[in-house]
């Protein structure tokens, strides 16, 4: 399989310097949009998706509990079984309008629990690990933007896997230096040109330089935004454009409570609702064509560990959310948190692969085939597409 | 000058200095470094126990703040983090052990301790490189090992300090154990997740651990080993009993410490930081055999990894942002000595991606091209050089072609001198594809 080029990644200083958040963009011909956020750390699925009508939780849970919906500072309810995390409101005002679907107990494609080994397959898409991302793999499966040019232009210091191909990638971001001038810029390009590694980079680099700059004006918010919330609201910019991105990816770290969770969760999770919410409202009607996956390599310990915090576990929650999405319901086969049913006694048990979520979504999304499908998740033939994930 | 001496100054050390020619006989060169004590402990510098003081000062300033006493939060932590990073790029721009300084840097990296994990951690950073790292960088990887794990920056960084076992007495009374120092140790610091090592090893070896605590306000201050918190019985890691105790950390640590898969682990490393992205095998198999044959001696080793016929090819490693930054400075022969210069230096690492002693996470940074390689990165590398070339005390290309011409491409040749001023044949040079490689 071919994989064009049109991966391309763009830096911005603001990120780099708060250091938590990256943001990736490629390029498509289709005007269905598609993003991915990576909450890099694992995220407790339990503290985020509360099961608060599992009888259990309390036993496991005392310390880390939530209180439950109606009380102050409670969860909020979706369905008498589950609570949403009390930061995400806005998260849940798109439960209620039904574009938002948690996905429970999910977990990706490895039971592995170090983090760097987890995200990479759950990047990969695969139970080994590979050299590109199954984001890059769906690219290179859509049909090629008008012209094939591969000026896609992406956000964000370091490339995630997710999204990386065989091509080496660039990367842009608004400058405040003393500019060298043209000449200058020229014979830096004619003497990195032969250079087999940083010539094809510079020459990207020069090229977004010249065609960006007025992309991201205006894409920072009232003052104060969490660096999530401007490249969340900056993405969504870059995917409304009729001419622009088409796919996204978005990193943020910061969850991994080994202690004192309640707190660290609560801050982390502010800007995640705040900055999806900036991403709906700036891709405007786009939203209508637009899937947002927002997933984490692994979740926590069912325990709460000696620090007030959890450890490294296996299943989690994620979410599914867009214009188009059959959302309003909490998706899950609970395996429920009675001893016996936690895997390797810790953990809670993954019930469904997020590769089949990803499947389901694309192939509606998409139209793609098992073929194109097993291209972007190799040898995933077993796990079925998940059914009725979109709206028809 | 032969190209080999080119060659030994980027790939072993930190660029050449101004226009100091290379060393004439690089082997001897690289040698004598690793034979002479390491100059920086020679010299005062950062220790635990003043960095305990100074977060001591920064909670009672907290205290007062809270209640009131005092108007302004305290920044006594901040103000020490700073001066010490000020002095530890001050010594490896300025240094005359540079592959010694690379040495300190690759094992800092290899067990990271971010100062990005907040406020004690980063009172702490500097004197952990310089009790942990910099005494062990020519001496057994077994004694580098212990000393970082016995070290509180590590032991907060990585939370072992909290990590209670559940049956020691402190744990019945509620509290419980913390897996990460456990964890990270198996995976980055030693044996690596393709040891096959399971959960229940990593809570075992966390078991272990319990108890391997810090002190930081009684007397003696330091590392300390709460039995009260310890996890009574023997543990079993990796097909291997360790008993109760702190002896049996001590066993543990040292049992990893020669695991042949630490050593190939180590080898693939070292071999990948200093001669290739995608290293020989044979390479690789060589440098473990070394630390096998040695018990993890690493001064033979890095003298063996500077002798393996790869090491001596066209250069190939892309420079990282730090690597990059260093090498500017030493090729200005410009120490920064005014805190706004090395802001400057410390600002311009952040932009390109990588801000000196603040990894992300506990693996530290990349060491391969694939991480850094993007156009804008590159061409911030460019517009860097070119206000460094603006200094009014910068030195002319010609005298730093000098002292590196046969590593140049016939392009770059051309093209520094076909430039339009002298500030641009400089930045060209700095910015050139030769440059930026080690």
């Amino acid at each position: 399989m071919m994989i064009r080029r049109r991966t391309a990644l763009l830096g911005l200083a603001a990120t780099v310097a708060l250091g938590n958040v990256s943001l990736a963009l490629a390029e498509a011909g289709t005007r269905k949009r598609f993003v991915v956020v990576i909450l890099r750390g694992a995220l407790d699925g339990l503290s985020t998706v509360v099961p608060y009508g599992d009888a259990n939780l309390r036993a496991w849970r005392a310390s880390l509990l939530l209180p439950e919906p109606g009380k102050p500072d409670g969860v909020l309810d979706m369905g008498g079984f589950w609570g949403l995390h009390p930061q995400l409101k806005r998260l849940h005002a798109l439960y209620g309008a039904g574009e938002m679907l948690p996905v429970h107990a999910a977990a990706g494609p490895t039971r592995s629990r170090s983090h760097f080994e987890a995200q990479d397959l759950l990047e990969c898409g695969a139970g080994e690990r590979m050299d590109t991302g199954w984001l890059n793999r769906l690219a290179g499966l859509l049909p090629p933007a008008p012209g094939e040019n591969d000026r896609a232009v992406a956000l964000g210091q370091t490339v995630p896997l997710l999204l990386r191909g065989p091509l080496p990638v660039n990367s842009w971001a608004p400058g405040g230096k003393p500019d060298p001038g043209v000449e200058f810029y020229g014979r830096l390009a004619a003497m990195h040109e032969a250079d087999k590694l940083t010539g094809p980079a510079m020459a990207d680099g020069l090229r977004q330089r010249g065609i960006e700059g007025q992309a991201l004006a205006g894409a920072a918010g009232p003052g104060g935004d969490a660096p999530f919330v401007t490249l969340a609201r900056a993405a969504g910019r870059f995917l409304a454009d009729p001419k622009g991105p088409r796919l996204a990816a978005l990193e943020l770290d910061g969850w991994d409570t080994h202690s004192n969770q309640t707190f660290r969760l609560k801050y982390a999770l502010m800007p995640l609702d705040a900055g999806l919410a900036a991403l709906k409202e700036s891709l405007g009607p786009a939203w209508a064509d637009t899937v947002v996956v927002v997933m984490t390599e692994f979740g926590r310990t069912v325990r709460v560990n000696g620090t007030l915090g959890t450890d490294h576990g296996t299943a989690t929650v994620a979410f599914v959310l867009g214009g188009g999405v059959r959302g309003g319901r909490v998706l899950a086969d609970w395996p429920g948190l009675a001893e016996n049913k936690l895997f390797e006694n810790r953990d809670l048990a993954p019930t469904t692969d997020l590769r089949g979520v990803i499947k389901g979504l694309l192939a509606g999304h998409y139209g793609l085939g098992p073929d194109a499908l097993t291209t972007i998740f190799p040898e995933s033939q077993t796990i079925a597409p998940a059914a009725g994930l979109l709206r028809a | 000058m032969n190209i080999r001496s080119v060659h030994a100054v980027a790939r072993f050390g930190l660029g050449q200095r101004g226009a100091e020619p290379p060393p004439s006989d690089p082997e001897a060169w690289l040698a004598d470094q690793l034979d002479m004590p390491d100059a920086a402990l020679a010299e005062a510098g950062p220790d635990s126990a003043s960095a305990f003081d100074v977060w001591h000062q920064e909670d009672i300033g907290n205290g007062e703040f809270s209640k009131g006493m005092n108007p302004r939060q305290p920044h006594f932590i901040g103000d020490r983090y700073q001066a010490d990073r000020r002095a530890a790029m001050h010594a490896i721009i300025g240094s005359s052990q540079p592959f010694r300084e690379r040495l300190v840097l690759f094992w800092a990296n290899h067990f990271t301790v971010s100062a990005r994990a907040g406020n004690g951690v980063l009172a702490l950073v500097a004197a952990y490189v310089r009790e942990a790292i910099r005494p062990h960088v020519t001496g057994s990887f077994e004694q580098m090992l212990s000393a970082v794990m016995h070290h509180p920056a590590m032991l907060y960084y990585l939370n072992n300090a909290d990590s209670v076992g559940p049956s020691s007495p402190t744990g019945k009374a509620g509290r419980g154990l913390n897996e990460n120092l456990a964890r990270e140790c198996l995976e980055l610091h030693t044996v690596g997740v393709s040891s096959g090592y399971t959960q229940k090893d990593v809570t075992s070896f966390a078991k272990v651990l319990t108890g391997w605590s810090a002190e930081r306000l009684k007397e003696p201050r330091g590392f300390v080993f709460r039995q009260e918190d310890h996890e009574p019985g023997p543990k079993l890691v990796m097909g291997q009993t360790f008993p109760e105790g702190y002896e049996g950390g001590v066993a543990a640590l040292k049992w990893l410490a020669h695991h042949p898969a630490t050593y190939r682990r180590l080898a693939t490393q070292l071999v990948t930081h200093f001669v290739a992205d995608d290293p020989d095998p044979k390479d690789v198999e060589a440098i473990a055999a070394v630390l096998q044959t040695t018990g993890g001696d690493l001064k033979a080793t890095s003298l063996a990894v500077t002798r393996l016929p790869a090491a001596w090819q066209p250069l190939t490693k892309l420079r990282t942002p730090m690597d990059y930054v260093f090498a500017v400075y030493r090729a200005l022969d410009f120490l920064p000595r005014e805190p706004k210069d090395e802001a400057d230096a410390y600002w311009t690492m952040m932009s390109l991606g990588q801000p000196y002693e603040e990894a992300l996470l506990p693996n530290g940074w990349t060491d391969t091209a694939i991480g850094w390689l993007q156009g804008e990165s590159l061409l911030r590398r460019a517009d860097w050089a070119y206000a460094m070339a603006g200094r009014p005390d910068a030195p002319d290309a010609e005298s730093l072609i000098s002292v590196c011409a046969p590593v140049l491409a016939d392009k770059t040749l051309s093209t520094v001198r076909g430039a339009g001023s002298r500030r641009e044949a400089l930045a060209l040079l700095l910015a050139s594809p030769e440059f930026m490689r080690r």
